[in-house]
């Protein structure tokens, strides 16, 4: 057992930082938000350069084929530092769906996307006459990507700027086309209606490939969460060491130390589960569900308490959208509900546990003693 | 990064395991806060301390197995998934041994640590005072210079186990002139010398597990003095991770209790009450968290050649964020229990297996207030970790 990162690991999650600190994310956020994608794109062309876009792309593709731990890193980074656009999807679920094998990706090769944005968006891949090898793409950060998976993920994030949109739906996976677009409380966010075009797997087919693919989308969203949160966490800091009020600065006061210190324990200890996920979820573990949903419970939470609290500690300037604040506030909002309800992870992990599911109502139990309750397990 | 049990910690772990499912009693033994129950698991101990298994993370020359702090977490796993009884020399085995081992003599760990293994001798904390709770520092009793020795004098209380143990350590102000933190010296005296008188407190739950101490001019050799005299803060604190973190609730408690919490739930939970379903959820994935924070913590010592009892992992900032994340666990999943039970929680006479649940609820009220309050704590993080302003 060796439940650290590597130095490698350490040094890619540092140059991430510093990449991402440099580019200001808080105004290529805003850009894009106002519709302007361009310096978005930039901070993306950065992602792709250091490597982060082809990270689940099996070598074989023309990706890196690394591990789910390297994901998170990146995830953890890219939610720090509030990038928009569809990350989970891109860099994560859907990289994961095209690299099954039951998931017959030489037919995206005669697609047809109308409508679309088409390749070269961002110049990192020259578009020729030549059908595209749509892992390479994608692992060249070339398109971004997108998908829905109704009922529990009805919408497909940013599919106004996602070269390739996917829809796993009951009756199979499918190339898709977006049509009614929604805003989502992230204003860098949409959410758009779409409608399968073509065929790529059946449903049965394809049903371990689309858990596995949103097994990847919820564990990076989850470090996104984390790391958004560690942001929130930052900020608050600095805003309660800076910030004076009755002469000293509003971080002296126990109430607002303790409100920080609850924040920083949900955090710290939301990060190992995402860990624990990676690392079942590259070892194709069979409890790798349950770990993704406990990650993705306790990230959730500690981001939404990070995001509270960073609004409380800052007090009214916390609440306007002239301040950053609002780009982090407004993820956590976004993509807590998103990959899947608490309700429907709590649920996951719970049945993970038992096997044996409850079947005594509650008015049978009260007139049961305990010893005969034994008798009314549901396993038989 | 991994997470996978190489052949020698799994072997270690099924040698546990077997060790324990052959010998841990099948009734649960009487309360310790019982002079028949305290006799009892006195007698377990010895037991445990004969396989080598009392304290697996000393160096094999004080009796125990030289285990590394992963192994010791598998060790505590095991045990608290067989329902293991309570350690009745806690205080001692994960207190005052791993201060013994820092900073004590050769002299000091040759003599007292055999016999704390075996339970001969069973150890009780004596740190707050009636004035000095939260605020340790404030106390009072007094250690004053004698012929090859000192005398103590003044009054130790929620001493926990004092009752029936025979031995106790604390902090003792031996300069008079010197206030708060300095002048303060680490002491080791017996519960049965002359001059102590102790006065048994009862609990929430009835049963006198703490106590107060009262000390008469209590004489101690200079050789149970721990580190230099009017040193004894920097070696109290030094050692203080031990008592919040890691080694007082070990992960393997809460996974186990989780594990039991997820039984009950398929036993008596109602299928269509999904707040209560989410809670039991809540309850396993913050003991995994707190497990997997104990593999990290571990893989970390490994790397850098700690062990446990070297004081790998229990920084005293690190020991806080787990001591407030166990204690409002442990009150989350015994109360989500409790809310299981319905009304059947209020009886004292359930019997097992549910009854314990409600033990372990008034235990785990404790959790908060015991061992440095989590407001305490709370503002240790913040100032040491997140670097508020005091």
């Amino acid at each position: 057992m060796d439940f650290t990162l590597s130095g490698e690991q350490e040094q890619f999650a540092a140059a991430l930082h510093d990449m991402l600190a440099d580019a200001d994310v808080p105004a290529a956020a805003r850009s894009w938000a106002a519709g302007d994608h361009g310096p978005g794109l930039d901070v993306w062309r950065g992602l792709a350069a250091a490597g982060v876009t082809a990270l689940m792309v099996p070598e074989e593709h023309g990706g890196l084929g690394a591990s789910a731990v390297d994901l998170v890193i990146a995830c953890e980074e890219i939610g720090h530092h509030a990038v928009p656009g569809p990350a989970a999807e891109s860099l994560a679920a859907v990289p994961a769906l095209l690299s099954a094998p039951a998931v017959d990706i030489s037919r995206l090769r005669y697609a047809q996307l109308p409508g679309l944005p088409q390749f070269s968006r961002t110049g990192t891949v020259k578009s020729g006459g030549e059908p595209a090898d749509w892992p390479a793409r994608l692992a060249a950060g070339d398109p971004l990507a997108t998908l829905a998976a109704p009922p529990a993920m009805p919408y497909a994030a940013d599919a106004d700027i996602a070269g390739l949109v996917l829809l796993a739906d009951p009756d199979g996976l499918w190339l898709a086309e977006p049509g009614t677009s929604h805003p989502s409380v992230d204003a860098t966010r949409t959410l758009s209606e779409i409608t399968g075009t073509l065929k790529l797997g059946d449903s049965l087919a394809i049903a371990t490939a689309v858990a596995r693919a949103l097994d990847f989308g919820a564990l990076a969203s989850a470090a996104q969460l984390l790391g958004a949160g560690r942001a929130l966490l930052t900020a608050s800091v600095c805003h309660a060491r800076e910030r004076v009020q009755f002469g000293q600065p509003v971080g002296s006061f126990q109430a607002v130390k303790h409100q920080l210190a609850d924040v920083l324990i949900g955090l710290e200890f939301a990060r190992p589960l995402v860990f624990a996920a990676a690392v079942a979820l590259a070892a194709h573990s069979p409890s790798a569900g349950r770990d993704v949903s406990a990650a993705r419970v306790a990230c959730a939470d500690a981001a939404r308490r990070a995001a509270r609290t960073a609004l409380q500690v800052h007090g009214a300037i916390g609440y306007t959208a002239e301040h950053d604040l609002v780009l982090w506030l407004t993820k956590v909002q976004a993509l807590a509900p998103a990959w899947g309800s608490q309700a429907y992870h709590r649920a996951r992990v719970l049945a993970s546990l038992t096997p044996c599911t409850p079947r005594i109502s509650r008015t049978d139990r009260t007139s049961q003693p305990a010893s005969t309750t034994d008798d009314s397990r549901a396993c038989g | 990064m991994n997470l996978d049990l190489d052949p020698g910690l799994q072997q270690f772990r099924d040698e546990v395991a077997g060790w324990l499912a052959a010998h841990v009693p099948a009734a649960p033994l009487p309360s310790v806060d019982t002079a028949e129950g305290f006799a009892q698991h006195r007698e377990w101990e010895a037991r445990l301390a004969n396989a080598r298994l009392a304290a697996v993370s000393w160096p094999a020359r004080y009796g125990g197995c030289d285990a590394s702090l992963l192994e010791w977490l598998i060790f505590e796993e095991e045990y608290h998934a067989a329902n293991g009884p309570i350690r009745v020399g806690q205080n001692g085995l994960f207190v005052l041994a791993p201060t013994l081992l820092a900073h004590g003599t050769e002299e000091q760990r040759e003599r007292i640590l055999p016999p704390m293994a075996r339970a001969d001798d069973v150890w009780a904390q004596a740190w707050s005072e009636p004035g000095a709770g939260s605020d340790l520092a404030a106390l009072r009793s007094r250690a004053v210079r004698t012929d090859g020795g000192w005398l103590l004098s003044g009054a130790k209380t929620w001493s926990s186990r004092a009752v029936f143990a025979d031995r106790a350590f604390g902090l003792f102000r031996s300069d008079p002139a010197a206030e708060r933190h300095r002048g303060l010296t680490y002491l080791m005296f017996d519960l049965r010398a002359e001059g102590v008188t102790v006065r048994p407190i009862a609990q929430l739950d009835g049963e006198a597990g703490f106590a107060e101490i009262f000390l008469d001019e209590v004489f101690v050799p200079d050789g149970d003095v721990i580190g230099e005299p009017g040193d004894g803060w920097r070696i109290a604190m030094s050692s203080a991770g031990h008592e919040r973190g890691l080694s007082l609730r070990s992960p393997g408690r809460f996974m186990a209790a989780a594990e039991r919490l997820a039984d009950l739930w398929v036993r008596a939970g109602d299928p269509a009450d999904a707040a209560l379903a989410g809670r039991v959820a809540d309850a396993w994935i913050a003991a995994r968290a707190y497990q997997l924070h104990g593999y990290r913590i571990a893989s970390q010592a490994a790397s850098a050649g700690r062990g446990p009892s070297a004081g790998g992992g229990f920084a005293g900032a690190e020991s806080s964020l787990g001591k407030v994340y166990w204690s409002d666990l442990d009150i989350a999943l015994h109360q989500t229990a409790l809310d299981l039970l319905g009304t059947r929680a209020e009886l004292r006479d359930l019997g097992q297996p549910d009854g314990r649940w409600l033990d372990g609820y008034l235990f785990a009220l404790a959790g908060p207030i015991y061992a440095g309050t989590n407001e305490i704590q709370r503002s240790v993080i913040a100032e040491r970790v997140l670097g508020l302003p005091r």
